[in-house]
């Protein structure tokens, strides 16, 4: 069965969320900590992380909402930030208690493959990348590869990227890793496109929009997703 | 890690940007090999830019036995030395088969410079700008449209240079393929701090001949503005070799990277940003839109925790008052940005002190007679 990653900002309401987010079927989690000057976010994840940010969304209150969240959940939680965080906290004290409050693996939006090869965490390539990045990540990835469907920010688009058939192809002669697609995968039709190309998706400003509407709403729209990724 | 200044530089950028920035450190070496492409800057800037320019030593200015120099960068072709990298990057950028351009500004200066390049090659030109800063300079706007640029305002955030660099950043990710994008100043992921550096590196250059030609000797100090800080790195490259010679760089107390920041990650790069203890980045506050940025280049972060060069702020009023002393004692309208310099060089313990005035004031007009 293909898999389906939900994205999530960090706030108050995250255990909630994550837990409708599983509910609907929902195989990962991830969750955002927010960043002041994210480069790779659309306007949506982009007013999100401000508005967690005003709300005192700092490093160590995302910490615990990932504790509370672990508790809450049993899916995998997957941390996804920018290197900022990681310098003034400290990439390894970051790595490790992160570990300790649950997270099962770590994104970082702003981290190529070959700065800080020590720090373990799920690596992006995109269609820009070259074979030989292609199989440098895969090699150091964690678990599975995020293919970046667009050379672009997050957010929805009217259409599945093109760009993503060509990515994946070329992904899979490198690797055997799993591959998960994200970046402008918004509706339950774009889900199931990039899920035939991938062993998964990822969905994110999509998600994000309908977790504004309380739990119900998003556990209806990852079902959706699910539905259609069966 | 690539492009390193000490603990300072990387590449901190989506992945999607390393294959351009690899085209880009290619590109930049292939034609740093070619002679073709010093020859064709040097030409330009004789012919288009007004290359060299003058080393004036202003003598009703100081207010005491100090003798200070000027490197009169304001005197290039579109009024500040942000053309001398623009003119580079543009020759660099159709090396590459790039036909859009795209650019963040802050005061402006760079994206007039941008601009500019771009009416003289045919290139398409779109430039994000801070809408506050869009209202601070609002002639260099007018100036920008008229050179054919589209400028987009931002209005994210603080509505400044941060916020225009950051979207700049996401249109060059989203358009990678066709577009080149020309960053204005000493920041960003490798290799454009060492792009930029080389690119401004003729202030230093000239500077340095002209003091031994003019006056028989190198300064005591050279004496520069620092917001991302390509002016001062320009100018300090002309003298980081003479170990007798000050570098002396001028923040706004505002927006004092250097003086109070800590080492986080900006734009592509770590460096020394006025951030909080999460990383978070901090908002700058300064008069001039060309200092009111978080960040500045790795390279200067380097030179301040090596000593090889010191970085010293001054406030908006002192600012502002050397402004009005340059114009009242020498006929010249600096730019606030350079007026930092000049406000610091009056007090600074040092005989002989050449100062990069980089920038001409006109832009500042308005802000300056509205204090």
């Amino acid at each position: 069965m293909k898999k389906l990653v939900i994205y999530l900002m960090s706030g108050h309401e995250t255990p909630e969320l994550a837990a409708a987010a599983e509910a609907g079927g929902a195989d990962i989690v991830e969750l955002g900590f927010p960043f002041s000057d994210p480069l790779a976010d659309g306007p949506v994840v982009r007013v999100a992380a401000e508005k967690a940010l005003a709300a005192g969304m700092r490093t160590a209150a995302c910490l615990e909402c990932l504790r509370t969240t672990r508790e809450r959940v049993s899916l995998p939680l997957v941390p996804m930030t920018y290197s900022s965080l990681l310098e003034a906290y400290g990439w390894e004290r970051f790595a490790a208690d992160a570990r300790a409050s649950g997270a099962d693996s770590l994104i970082v939006a702003d981290l190529p493959v070959d700065e800080r090869p020590e720090l373990r965490r799920v690596q992006l390539v995109a269609p820009t990348s070259t074979d030989e990045r292609i199989s440098l990540a895969a090699d150091r990835t964690d678990g599975w590869l995020y293919l970046v469907t667009v050379a672009g920010t997050t957010g929805a688009r009217a259409e599945l990227s093109p760009a993503l058939a060509p990515l994946a192809e070329r992904t899979r002669r490198l690797t055997d890793v799993p591959l998960y697609a994200g970046f402008g995968v918004s509706t339950p039709e774009q889900a199931a496109a990039a899920a035939a190309l991938a062993d998964g998706v990822v969905v994110g400003s999509a998600a994000l929009l309908a977790a504004e509407d309380g739990t119900a709403s998003l556990e209806r729209f990852v079902a959706q997703l699910r539905a259609v990724l069966a | 890690m690539d492009g390193l200044y000490g603990p300072y530089g990387g590449r901190y950028v989506p992945e999607t940007l390393i294959p351009a920035l690899d085209d880009l450190e290619h590109g930049f070496e292939a034609a740093r090999a070619d002679p073709s492409f010093a020859a064709e800057l040097e030409e330009l800037g004789a012919r288009y830019v007004g290359r060299p320019t003058p080393l004036y030593e202003a003598k009703r200015f100081p207010i005491d036995e100090r003798r200070i120099l000027l490197k009169r960068e304001d005197l290039c072709h579109t009024g500040a030395h942000k053309i001398n990298n623009a003119l580079g990057q543009a020759v660099l950028a159709m090396r590459l088969g790039k036909k859009r351009i795209v650019a963040e500004t802050g005061a402006g200066q760079h994206g007039v410079a941008a601009a500019t390049v771009c009416a003289r090659w045919g290139l398409e030109c779109t430039v994000y700008m801070g809408s506050e800063d869009m209202r601070r300079q609002w002639p260099n706007v007018e100036r920008m449209r008229l050179l054919g640029a589209e400028v987009r305002a931002v209005e994210l955030g603080t509505r400044t240079l941060k916020e225009a660099t950051s979207e700049a950043i996401r249109d060059w990710i989203t358009n990678v393929d066709t577009t080149y994008y020309l960053i204005g100043s000493c920041v960003g992921p490798h290799p454009y701090p060492a792009i930029v550096r080389e690119l401004q590196s003729v202030i230093g250059r000239e500077a340095r001949e002209q003091s031994l030609e003019a006056l028989g000797r190198l300064p005591d100090a050279v004496v520069a503005c620092v917001g991302g800080g390509s002016n001062a790195i320009g100018l300090f490259a002309g003298f980081i070799d003479d170990e007798d010679v000050r570098l002396v760089g001028v923040e706004a107390a505002g927006a004092a990277s250097l003086g109070s920041g800590r080492a986080a990650i900006l734009h592509g790069a770590r460096s020394s940003v006025l951030a909080d203890e999460d990383g978070q980045i901090a908002d700058a506050h300064s008069i001039s839109a060309g200092l009111d940025y978080p960040g500045v280049g790795p390279e200067h972060a380097h030179l301040r925790d090596t000593g090889r060069a010191e970085y010293v702020t001054a406030t908006d009023d002192e600012a502002l008052a050397a402004f009005r002393r340059l114009a009242a004692t020498e006929g010249i309208l600096p730019a606030l940005e350079p007026a930092h310099a000049l406000a610091r060089a009056l007090d600074l313990d040092a005989e002989l002190i050449l100062v990069g005035l980089s920038g001409r004031g006109d832009k500042d007009l308005a802000e300056v007679l509205a204090q």
